[in-house]
């Protein structure tokens, strides 16, 4: 039986309630945490347990409570990132949706392990109905002790406060969330100095995701070396995949880290395997922004062994035949879709996202975006591809925030795998430009 | 601001309480953190994010009426021009496309007879595309207002709008 640390109860009849999240155990970490643990054993139990950011950065998440400054005098911040934004992700809205109370118990977990008594989830606005669940769920806690003054009667204090964002992917990215959260439009701060040290109001603060932070109620019932032993290597516990495009059974998924790609597109447990009569495609593995794989790459390694759904071997190869897990949002594509087509929409995403501060990201994905459009509507130049390489190895590493590689990555990866695709709108374009003609030249299929 | 005129626009009495729910979540001095909750407020109750509406919005938390203006304007959500009744906020991006999404709009914008970003003559529907709204699983999708409406056909659309028009 797998392990289910967010999701064994996430089907509960009622269990965004207080009551029946109580029923199911709820809460008692919290009693744990602040009744018998110091802020520095929970910290210390997080590490251990070596969570890794599950937005899609993947930094270990006790690392980086173990950065927060605490000078003296001055307020500490715990942020958490709900602005869910990333094309092919929908974990973060699965959970909150669902499971609310979870969320709620490790954000105070968290925020005393960091000496918090402030602390803000960041929704993305367009969940308003979301964060009218998590409202009446911090309602329901605060009139039962769990927030508010002297919780449980530890002396510590804690107030919650759920923010919307206004639309905005950029604000997903922590300084540009900070930003936003203080008012302001969600343009990324320049680092250092990194928000552990100046963040929310020049304050010490942690940002993390969702998905982190529901972890450590887990964490703290079964400690942190309970947590690493499930998993693979240095991709410790289980990870929400958010699985769409053409499978059987779109939908979120708890997987132990390390299970085969394979068995999680085929096994009726996960996806279900790819609709009927089609074949597999190309593979997004962690949200729009990391590098598209062809079938043969995804399911498996170079050296013949089978890719697993893990943070390592996600990325083994590299670029050159790798990829990233990412935020976790696996898009699958069958035969029928068409990478260019695919590519120029997310190349409109990120140029659509931009926030404008960097030239080579404010001017670099209007670029991209033009390019693949022309290609994909039949009027591409045979130096359009290498013009395309080009613009993105130019945005890449050369902007203040991520949203510049994540821009690039896509475009680069879609051209490096699938480069005949590219070559045969601009060489056939009257062909190309038919309703729902599809590249089917040489290509591997599974 | 030092103006003294009565403003055009006003918040509810029941809205004016949340508005000063809403500025004690944050810390002494650091109310403009309440500008986009006050936003979306302001657009909750006028259907659209207006000029009068934003200088309001400036005047409670004591900043100029650009900086609301910078702000409104760099995020999606606020209407700063007039729509319709039910504004359609239909998904273009990538994995709502693999599911058809890109017909199913050809089918919307044929249905209410209007394209991306205009306004039915009636006054009941305006037309946005916009980009992922996290539910990806389920597409195609489209939001009006909180409501999310997933897993769209041809025919599931036509369902929606006629319940909509009612």
């Amino acid at each position: 039986m797998a392990t289910k640390i967010l999701t064994e109860h996430i089907n509960v009849p009622g269990i965004e309630t207080f009551d029946v999240y109580r029923k199911q155990g709820g809460y008692t970490a919290v009693e744990k945490a602040v009744k018998t643990m110091t802020p520095e054993s929970i910290v210390e139990e997080v590490k251990k347990a070596g969570v890794r950011g599950r937005g899609g950065a993947g930094f270990p998440m006790g690392m980086k409570w173990s950065f927060l400054a605490k000078p003296e005098g001055i307020p500490r911040y715990l942020v958490c990132n709900a602005d869910e934004s990333e094309p092919g992700t929908f974990k973060d809205h699965y959970l909150m949706k669902n499971n609310p109370h979870l969320l709620i118990e490790g954000m105070i977990i968290s925020s005393f392990a960091l000496g918090a008594n402030t602390s803000y989830i960041y929704v993305r606005g367009e969940l308003m109905y979301v964060i009218t669940i998590l409202e009446k769920a911090i309602a329901e806690a605060k009139a039962q002790g769990f927030l508010g003054k002297n919780i449980l009667g530890s002396g510590y204090d804690l107030e919650l406060v759920v923010q919307p964002g206004g639309g905005a992917y950029i604000c997903g990215e922590e300084t540009a969330l900070l930003e936003s959260l203080e008012g302001k439009r969600g343009n990324p701060r320049n680092k250092p100095p990194f928000p552990a040290v100046k963040g929310l109001y020049q304050c010490p603060t942690v940002v993390n995701n969702v998905e982190s932070i529901a972890t450590t109620p887990w964490i703290i019932t079964n400690g942190g070396d309970a947590y690493a032993a499930v998993g693979i290597g240095r991709s410790t516990g289980t990870k929400l995949i958010s699985a769409s495009g053409h499978i059987n059974k779109p939908g979120v998924y708890e997987i132990e880290l390390g299970v085969p790609v394979e068995d999680f597109i085929y096994a009726d447990e996960w996806c279900g395997g790819i609709r009927p009569g089609h074949k597999f495609k190309a593979l997004v593995a962690g949200g729009s922004s990391v590098p598209i794989l062809p079938a043969n790459l995804a399911l498996t390694l170079a050296n013949g062994e089978k890719r697993l759904m893990s943070y390592e071997s996600l990325s083994e190869g590299g670029f050159q035949t790798g990829t990233m897990l990412g935020s976790g949002g696996f898009i699958v594509f069958d035969e029928t879709a068409c990478i260019v087509r695919n590519t120029w929409n997310f190349s409109r995403f990120y140029h659509h996202e931009s926030c404008g501060q960097c030239s080579p990201c404010r001017e670099g994905t209007g670029w991209m975006e033009k390019v693949l459009h022309r290609i994909e509507y039949g009027h591409g130049h045979q130096q359009d591809i290498d013009l395309l390489v080009d613009v993105a190895k130019k945005i890449e590493g050369n902007t203040i925030c991520p949203l510049g590689d994540a821009a690039a990555w896509p475009v680069a990866s879609a051209i490096r795998h699938f480069r005949n695709e590219f070559q045969w709108h601009i060489d056939r374009p009257t062909e190309a430009t038919q309703p729902g003609a599809v590249y089917r030249g040489e290509m591997e299929l599974v | 601001m030092t103006t003294e005129t009565k403003p055009t626009v006003q918040f509810t009495p029941e809205r004016l309480a949340k508005v000063q729910e809403i500025i004690a979540r944050y810390p002494e001095g650091k109310q403009k953190s309440a500008l986009l909750p006050l936003l979306h407020l302001l657009q909750e109750q006028e259907g659209w994010t207006s000029p009068e509406g934003m200088e309001y919005v400036g005047q409670l938390l004591g900043i100029e009426p650009i900086e609301v203006f910078e702000v409104a304007t760099f995020y999606t959500m606020y209407h700063i021009k007039p729509v319709g009744k039910h504004v359609i906020e239909y998904c273009r991006t990538g994995p709502c496309c693999l599911m058809g999404g890109e017909d199913v709009y050809a089918h919307l914008k044929k249905r209410l007879g209007i394209d991306t970003g205009q306004t039915t003559v009636d006054g009941q529907f305006t037309l946005k595309e916009v980009e992922c709204l996290a539910a990806c699983g389920m597409g195609p999708v489209f939001q009006v207002r909180e409501k999310y409406y997933m897993n769209l056909t041809n025919e599931r659309v036509d369902e929606i709008i006629d319940e909509l028009s009612k």
